[in-house]
């Protein structure tokens, strides 16, 4: 096909565009990564001497490692207990009408909307009023209420697109309504579970703003205990934990996206 | 026979939860309404003054801010993404479409505190803009970047691109492309095509894009926190302040009741301008 002198010029300025935007996307990490193996204490750009000492830091101080294990626990029980609590919801409102149905589904998905600090502060003043102590527990329940509505849409989602004849196929052979679920229903929800828990794992390992309200010294996450160094310290300690932070969040979304289709879990596919 | 097997055990989970975080919204309200004992996490008696105080000018100039603040990042935020989700979406190589996709969408999954750390280094006084501007000659001294409302909404603007992104190639992979296709056999040029027909189509992804990048800016607190440098006030940086290094927990309470509710109206202010649109994009 022909193309106009018009035609190509807009097909460039499109790419040029396209690029830059991208640009933009990659300059803070292209930058964090060079500043983190900067010799000197102090942030400098260019670095003029290098080392990798800051990565040793990042490993060795003690409130990250401390971080990334209050972080991981929390994230493992608050996902685990959302995709309990969620999926199960989603199929009840899927499934049946029943007394305070959309009521419920309301104040679930509220978390969406409601900013993450009106949740950190509620829950903290509740956990004072009932004398409940800021342990991991209190951490661990806000973060279920935030990601709880990412594990219902999920659910729904792969609910809908569910064949219910097999569910009737395997009711008409004979078989409970309980061995239904765990033979016939469940398997097949398996990927939007999945999904559902890796999706909420991610939210609840980097939420910041409400675990900041809810957690102590004691029961601070990774992104709370960056947060509080990035405050005291000034070297490139942190540039060295976000390039590690990168470059394991990229790995584990390319695997993801050559196993699982990136497009299809976010709904960007073509059709 | 039980025609609704297992709604008990299913429901009854999720209502201890939705109970559990009533009472703490409900928390935050009687804390609105309560009067502050300085150097004390106990509160004294019925008042609306935490209402009232909020009329003061720094208060007011903060929620203003605020606003502002939230309306720039979602304006800007759409203006980059768009060309981003449309590449996305309609280019012909996998390749450049999994590049364009990592890209775009690893940055929604690394948290705030990491995000806002990479653009202190790329706007700080001895950064990567400012030694870049200097060394091409185009500066003689570095530029204030830092603590002021730009740098915010820049950092902002790549907190909510992915978000955007994502929303808008949703909406864009949504459009029959017959539609297109009719317009440019008809004789329409390329930018007629799209903004006649790609443009409206893809007004539902616009609609949900913006107001979710104003809700999250509006809730976003790493950012406006650590480069504004407390220079920038906004509401989220106010109720912290205020309940960690004064502990009046009730006017930070009243803060953020205000700030819910101004953010819904906002977002619901959206959603009724862009109905005609919106309608527009479904029947064509």
């Amino acid at each position: 096909m022909k193309r106009s002198p018009g035609a190509l010029l807009l097909r460039w300025s499109g790419r040029i565009l396209v690029a830059a935007v991208l640009l933009f996307v990659l300059l803070p990490g292209i930058v964090v990564a060079i500043s983190a193996f900067n010799d000197r204490a102090i942030l400098v750009f260019p670095p003029q001497s290098w080392s990798l000492r800051w990565f040793w830091r990042a490993f060795s101080y003690p409130d990250f490692a401390k971080g990334f294990w209050n972080g991981l626990t929390v994230t493992v029980w608050a996902s685990s207990i959302a995709l309990v609590v969620g999926s199960a919801f989603a199929f009840a409102i899927h499934r049946y009408k029943f007394a305070l149905r959309n009521l419920l589904e309301g104040i679930l998905l509220s978390p969406l909307i409601i900013p993450h600090y009106t949740i950190g502060l509620g829950v903290l003043i509740l956990a004072s009023q009932t004398n409940v102590g800021r342990g991991l527990p209190l951490v661990i329940f806000a973060h279920v209420v935030m990601v709880l509505p990412f594990v219902m849409r999920s659910t729904y989602i792969s609910l809908e697109n569910l064949d219910i004849r097999l569910e009737l196929a395997a009711s008409s052979l004979g078989a409970t309504p309980l061995r239904i679920l765990f033979t016939v229903t469940i398997p097949l929800l398996i990927p939007g579970l999945l999904s559902g828990w890796l999706f909420a794992a991610i939210l609840s390992f980097n939420e910041f703003t409400a675990t900041l309200f809810v957690s102590s010294h004691a029961t601070q996450t990774l992104p709370v205990a960056m947060y509080n160094y990035v405050r005291e310290f000034a070297d490139p300690t942190l540039a060295a934990l976000s390039v590690i932070y990168i470059v394991v969040t990229a790995t584990l979304l390319t695997i993801a996206n050559s196993f699982l289709g990136l497009g299809k879990i976010l709904n960007v596919d073509a059709h | 026979m039980n025609t609704r097997p297992f709604l008990g055990w299913f429901v009854s989970p999720a209502g201890l939860v939705a109970v559990a975080l009533v009472a703490a919204m409900l928390a935050v309200f009687q804390y609105s309404v309560r009067a502050y004992i300085p150097g004390s996490l106990e509160v004294s008696e019925f008042t609306w003054q935490n209402f009232a105080a909020m009329l003061r000018p720094l208060y007011a100039l903060a929620f203003w801010n605020t606003v502002l603040l939230c309306f720039e990042t979602a304006v800007f935020t759409l203006i980059l993404a768009y060309p981003l989700a449309y590449a996305l979406v309609r280019t012909n190589s996998s390749a450049l479409r999994s590049f364009i996709l990592i890209v775009s969408v690893t940055p929604l999954f690394l948290g705030e505190v990491v995000r806002t750390y990479s653009w202190m280094i790329v706007l700080g006084n001895n950064g990567f803009l400012n030694t870049l501007l200097l060394k091409l000659g185009l500066l003689d001294r570095p530029v204030q970047m830092m603590f002021t409302a730009g740098g915010v909404v820049a950092a902002l603007v790549h907190v909510t691109m992915p978000i955007m992104v994502i929303m808008l190639a949703a909406a864009l992979s949504h459009i029959d492309r017959n539609y297109e296709k009719a317009a440019e056999s008809l004789g329409a040029g390329p930018v007629r095509v799209f903004l006649t027909i790609t443009l409206p189509l893809s007004m539902p992804g616009i609609v949900a894009g913006f107001s979710t990048a104003f809700a999250w800016t509006f809730s976003a607190f790493a950012t406006p926190q650590l480069i504004g440098g407390g220079r920038v006030s906004t509401v989220s940086t106010l109720i912290y302040q205020l309940g960690f290094s004064s502990f009046n927990f009730p006017f930070a309470a009243s803060l953020s009741i205000i700030g819910l509710a101004l953010s819904l109206a906002v977002v619901a202010l959206l959603k009724k301008a862009a109905s005609p649109l919106e309608r527009m994009a479904a029947t064509t």
